[in-house]
């Protein structure tokens, strides 16, 4: 068995959520290879070669795959990946971009957000929102596979020393073209890796009240998030959507507040150690998978929360 | 332009599923079943793009049992001209899906393919990047803006980092995420007006297409119960409560 982990990366480094997919990989067995794909992405191949127990990683540097566009990305992890028995990526918006055209482009099926590992053919995966986990056993030649980074703990990031080859085949579309991108820029922790995370809801009533909940995350070392309808209603922007069809977090410690606990945003945060909930309707559905229910106007205990954490 | 939308019948988002006694699958006896939400976003920008002058024609389809054809009346019902069943006992997976659609594509010769980003019963998001890959169309998926212009397609994507601008070439598939529109609900005389609109019915193997599987359910559970925790009477319990007993502060 030998399995391929496709790199994420911002052409610099190698992302958190990579090395979550690589523990899933070691639990599956077998030697472990890494694919970089990117421009001028020799330090992300370096940061690659230094993740404990890969064995060979491959580097893919060409202006095609700068962007990660899935079209590229795809024909080349298809070529490089039918040597193996697994493909796997971080189930990541890139991952999921991505991963589905190379399961086609090798006539296999895809099994998406995996939380655990069974045997080298057996996976578990939430469906339904959550609702219900799955077994799922995949008879195809090649197993393409992207991994729930909140269930698998990180892989070392260094004590490894893989070799790096290069790989020089070019795939480049000419049907898609990258225009441009606005990335949120904050100095907060990055939202899937926080180990606290303070979540907003419509009970915030507008984007500026949001600041109660920074300054409360800034003591605390917390990430903010957001339901759906927070970022709907335009308070916030989309990457900190919470849920099941957002961004999916386990942090030690999640603290809701004015969210009611809709099936869908528990989808994304249940799994989180401690979930405190903030919420002035007592019947609210958040308070039935709270460790610490607050029955509270959050105008009143947000000030207070952060006088006593000063 | 044409436009062909892919609707998949699922569960209410409302309700909360369960898993049978047996563990051999979720219980879907007598629960109720609507449109995927993002194939409701999928029909509404097809449908706005029809009321611009952009789109001509919008096409509908949407496979498996016989039941999906109240769905395809809902899209019928919200602004799609023609509908397309493709009849299977079961739904199939989304490899299989991506393959009949590609053979309804050869047919049809869409401009554009919009589908959801992702079904809410299986949470699979693979069939739109799948179909690109089987049709070599590009793909811009987990769409919040899309505008057409001269052959081209911009799509504005969520992506977790922020928002991503891609420009494709036509024919091209398109994903739907939350934010792209609002979708409007049927008015009365537009169900009516739906109950006559043209719905073809196909079998996969009209297609040329055999459905199969090589990923099998085992079994399915019910996730880790949390049990509901305490009440804290105000601030200063909760953050003793989270210092003392949890020791997360
Ligand atoms: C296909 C689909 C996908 C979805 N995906 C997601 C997802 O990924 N993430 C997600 O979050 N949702 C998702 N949703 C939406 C979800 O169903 C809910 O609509 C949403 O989570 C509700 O957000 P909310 O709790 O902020 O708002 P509401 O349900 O309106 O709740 C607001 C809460 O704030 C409380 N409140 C109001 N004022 C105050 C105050 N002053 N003090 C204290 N409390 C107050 C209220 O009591 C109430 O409980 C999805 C829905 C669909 C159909
Ligand atoms: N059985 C089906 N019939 C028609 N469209 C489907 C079907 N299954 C999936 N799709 C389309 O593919 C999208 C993503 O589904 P999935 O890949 O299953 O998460 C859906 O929102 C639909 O647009």
């Amino acid at each position: 068995m030998s399995i391929l982990v496709i790199a994420e990366h911002d052409n610099q480094s190698l992302n958190q959520a990579t090395l979550k997919a690589v523990a899933a990989a070691q639990q599956i067995g077998g030697d472990v290879d890494m694919l970089v794909a990117g421009l001028n992405a020799q330090g992300v191949a370096d940061n690659a070669a230094q993740v404990e127990g890969i064995k060979r990683v491959r580097l893919a540097d060409n202006a095609a795959y700068e962007h990660q566009l899935a079209e590229n990305v795809s024909e080349l992890v298809a070529k490089v990946g039918a040597d193996y028995s697994h493909i796997l990526a971080p189930a990541t918006t890139t991952g999921k971009n991505m991963m589905p055209r190379v399961a086609a482009l090798l006539d296999v099926g895809q099994i998406s957000d995996i939380v655990a590992v069974e045997s080298a053919d057996t996976f578990k995966r939430p469906i339904y929102a959550g609702n219900a986990i799955a077994t799922v056993q995949s008879s195809d030649s090649i197993k393409v596979i992207t991994v729930r980074g909140t269930a698998f703990d990180a892989a070392n990031a260094s004590g490894g020393s893989a070799s790096v080859e290069a790989i020089a085949d070019v795939f480049n579309s000419d049907k898609v073209e990258f225009v441009g991108e606005q990335l949120a820029e904050s100095e907060r922790p990055d939202l899937a890796s926080a180990p606290v995370v303070i979540s907003g809801g419509r009970g915030m009533q507008n984007g500026e009240n949001f600041k109660l909940l920074e300054s409360l995350a800034d003591k605390l070392g917390a990430a903010v998030g957001a339901s759906r309808a927070a970022v709907d209603a335009g308070f916030v922007p989309n990457d900190m959507q919470v849920g099941q069809t957002g961004k999916i977090v386990a942090p030690q410690l999640y603290i809701a507040v004015g969210i009611s606990g809709a099936i869908q945003h528990l989808a994304g945060m249940k799994d989180s150690k401690v979930i405190v909930a903030i919420n002035k309707d007592e019947e609210a559905p958040i308070f039935q998978v709270a460790d610490y229910g607050l029955v509270a106007d959050l105008f009143e205990a947000l000030p207070e929360l952060e006088k006593a954490l000063s | 332009m044409k436009i062909l939308v892919a609707v998949k019948r699922v569960i209410d988002y409302n309700v909360k599923v369960r898993v049978k006694a047996d563990q051999s699958d979720v219980d879907l006896a007598n629960v109720k079943m609507a449109l995927n939400p993002f194939c409701e976003i999928a029909i509404e920008e097809a449908v706005r793009l029809k009321e611009k002058g952009t789109a001509e024609e919008v096409v509908v389809v949407s496979i498996g049992p016989k039941a999906c054809q109240e769905q395809i009346r809902t899209a019928l019902a919200l602004g799609a001209d023609r509908g397309i069943h493709v009849e299977a006992d079961a739904m199939p997976d989304s490899l299989a899906v991506a393959k009949l659609l590609k053979a309804v594509v050869a047919e049809e010769k869409p401009d554009m393919v919009i589908l959801g980003k992702q079904s809410i019963d299986s949470d699979n998001n693979q069939t739109g990047q799948m179909l690109g890959a089987l049709t070599g169309m590009p793909q811009g998926t987990f769409a919040s803006e899309v505008k057409v212009e001269d052959g081209k397609v911009d799509v504005t994507r969520e992506v977790d980092g922020g928002l991503q601008t891609l420009r494709l070439t036509l024919p091209a598939i398109v994903t739907t995420d939350l934010r792209l529109n609002e979708p409007r609900y049927a008015s009365l005389p537009n169900i009516m007006k739906a109950k006559r609109k043209p719905l073809e019915v196909k079998s996969p193997a009209d297609l040329g297409v055999e459905v199969s599987s090589n990923i099998k359910l085992l079994k399915a559970e019910p996730p880790a119960e949390r049990s509901a925790g305490v009440r804290v009477a105000d601030v200063a319990e909760l953050v003793d409560k989270l210092k003392n007993e949890a020791k997360v502060l």
